[in-house]
């Protein structure tokens, strides 16, 4: 790092390859619930609690989970769209909104999100071509002429006709036909990060494939990196190089892709990896792999988030909370089974 | 990517024909009001009573402030007077047709300031963050507490009669229901998900109101302006009923009708005419603001 507080014109590669994209450390976010009644003080829901993670250029991350683990929580703290409680995000060698850092607002040129719902993300009453544009114009003070060249082109590259659909209204479009479309609003300022929070959940299994190959191409064609949210095991299997699992706010284990759904560690993973669906009648399983519902974020287990629910919890699972630690090359476990010596009888079980 | 789009040839080609042209909402809107006979009757009526207003001068068949004691309190049906006279002798319909100026004007124009005031106050409201939106709408619950009518009376009855006076406190009477409307309607959208992106793709705060809150909160204080245009019509008139609006000889619905009052018993059609122009205009204003929410409601298919 140059040190020098003059920002890099977008999409240049500052730290060269070897630099990780984004390094996040201790990301942390509590919101305040209801307040209580007589008592002292807030509840807080403990949405994202200490997570860390880095993630290579070019690289397409995984981030998997059940409902309400914190995965999208995540994905809006990295934008600064909601402001985290501590932690540091470092894009690119610059921590964000640090003296010497990058700014939110540069921040935001170069990540930016795919939504889930394709339909209320895009607004209302505006055409295609304005959506698209509006980035460039607001954001970049781009031309209206130059920004509407530029939505077209755009809509090109995500494979929908301009001359049929620039000019069209939101609620004119298939799921699949919007979803480009936010894929195409998220191009438009060239960012080199593009975070997908469920994007293809809600889409048809076919469109879903469709979507898919548009995203790798895309990828491929203007070098992005991707974080790849999802409760799809399936689908985030296929796109991902590396993985992290989730579970109450906190990663429980992360590693190479072919390590987590091949050999995972985690006994939440592995349960989670039972519940996938196969496409093996033969190798179907009729137990449920995870009983009852994760415990409310505003109260957590103490120790091991995943204790209530595990199968192998012993008493020092609730004394003390594990650590994210290496178990072999890049693969990374938060369970005291994994710890030798860590007082738990199973210690190196899973070896 | 030449595999994808040949997965969908039936969407293009049924699209084809009038793909350049999207169709707005608005135009959807527009489109709906159309097919619903009772608002186009409605808006005919609005638009017809509007135009007698306008066009008072050569609608009315005599002076409005002429009268005559020799012809006092004609019936309906009098050569030359068809709707009769009123209590000094002066024309019902010329009457009742200037009168539309004035009681239109002094209907619509606090709703008019009472939404620039009170959209951009609910707007500010409903953006900005927990303080502002506490400061705003807890003066608004104030104005809550006393009934509209109470509320218009008291302060006319303090800054004194007149037109100006009455669109003064009918502005002030509706200021708060419409930062309601406004506020509300602004945080619904503000928590939808294209308004986050608009904040992702780092665009400053004026052009995320200006073009993706604003367009999105307008219809909806328009239909409400709309049914308070009915309102303020008969709260404006009661003001002059009570003495507190518009001051004689100046013809106005509701001054006309307590003038008229006094005779209800020789002539009570004629005296009842200025009260019937009254629920007419207010009830079609009404209507219309109903049928333009039904129009507007429209359920996207997703």
């Amino acid at each position: 790092m140059n040190g020098s507080t003059t920002l890099p014109p977008n999409r240049v590669d500052r730290g060269g390859p070897a630099q990780p994209l984004l390094l996040v450390r201790g990301l942390k976010k509590h919101f305040p619930g209801r307040r209580r009644l007589f008592g002292r003080g807030r509840e807080m829901v403990q949405a994202v609690d200490g997570v860390s993670f880095s993630l290579a250029k070019g690289a397409t991350l995984g981030v998997v989970g059940e409902s309400g683990c914190g995965k999208s929580t995540t994905a809006r703290l990295l934008l600064h769209l909601i402001r985290p409680d501590a932690g540091e995000i470092i894009f690119d060698g610059e921590g964000v909104g640090e003296s010497h850092g990058i700014a939110v607002r540069d921040l935001r040129l170069q990540m930016q999100m795919v939504f889930q719902d394709s339909y209320s993300s895009l607004n209302p009453r505006a055409t295609i071509a304005d959506i698209i544009a509006f980035g460039p114009r607001a954001a970049k003070h781009m031309h209206r002429r130059q920004s509407r060249e530029r939505a077209t082109h755009l809509l090109e590259q995500v494979g929908l006709q301009p001359a049929l659909y620039a000019h069209r209204y939101p609620h004119e479009l298939s799921g699949g036909q919007r979803q480009r479309v936010n894929i195409a609003r998220a191009l438009a300022l060239e960012p080199r990060l593009l975070i997908l929070d469920e994007a293809v959940s809600a889409l048809d299994k076919s469109v879903e494939a469709q979507i898919l190959n548009l995203l790798f191409d895309l990828r491929r064609e203007l070098a992005l990196t991707y974080i790849f949210i999802s409760h799809d095991l399936n689908v985030v299997r296929h796109v991902s190089d590396r993985v992290v699992v989730m579970y109450l706010g906190r990663i429980v284990e992360a590693g190479p892709a072919a390590v987590i759904f091949g050999e995972p560690r985690h006994p939440y993973t592995q349960a989670l990896l039972r519940a996938m669906p196969s496409m093996d009648p033969d190798r179907r399983s009729t137990a449920p792999p995870l009983v009852g519902d994760p415990p409310n974020p505003i109260d957590p287990p103490s120790g091991c988030r995943f204790r209530t629910r595990c199968a192998f919890a012993e008493a020092v699972c609730a004394a003390v909370s594990p650590e994210l630690g290496r178990v072999a090359g890049e693969h990374e476990v938060a369970c005291h089974m994994m710890v030798p010596g860590s007082g738990h009888s199973r210690t190196g079980c899973g070896q | 990517m030449a595999d994808i789009t040949a997965l969908q040839p039936a969407a293009t080609a049924a699209d084809a024909p009038r793909g350049a042209a999207g169709r707005s909402y608005w135009a959807t809107v527009g489109e709906r009001l159309r097919r619903d006979r009772l608002t186009v009757a409605v808006g005919g009526v609005v638009l017809a009573i509007v135009a007698l207003a306008v066009f008072a001068p050569w609608v009315a068949t005599h002076d409005p402030l002429d009268g005559s004691v020799l012809r006092r309190l004609q019936p309906i049906g009098t050569p030359g007077y068809f709707l009769g006279t009123d209590e000094t002798g002066r024309d019902i319909w010329s009457r009742l047709v200037y009168g539309g100026r004035l009681s239109l004007f002094c209907g619509m124009t606090p709703v008019l300031l009472a939404t620039a005031f009170g959209g951009v106050l609910g707007l500010v409201a409903g953006i900005g963050g927990r303080l502002l939106n506490s400061l705003v709408m807890r003066v608004v619950d104030v104005f809550y507490a006393f009934p509209s009518v109470l509320l218009a009376i008291a302060i006319c009855g303090v800054i004194g009669a007149g037109i100006a006076n009455t669109i003064l406190s009918l502005t002030v009477v509706f200021i708060p229901p419409i930062v309601r409307v406004t506020e509300s309607l602004t945080r619904q959208v503000k928590s939808r998900d294209f308004v986050e992106a608009a904040r992702a793709s780092a665009a400053p705060m004026h052009a995320i109101i200006r073009h993706q809150v604003v367009p999105n909160v307008l219809g909806g204080i328009l239909v409400y302006a709309t049914s308070l245009v009915g309102i303020s019509i008969i709260l404006s008139a009661g003001l002059s009923f009570l003495g507190l609006g518009v001051t004689p000889p100046d013809p106005e619905w509701g001054l006309m009708l307590n003038a008229l009052r006094q005779s209800i018993f020789v002539s009570p059609i004629v005296a009842a005419l200025p009260g019937v122009a009254i629920v007419v205009t207010s009830l079609c204003f009404n209507l219309l603001a109903d049928g333009l929410r039904s129009a507007m409601d429209i359920k996207l298919p997703t």
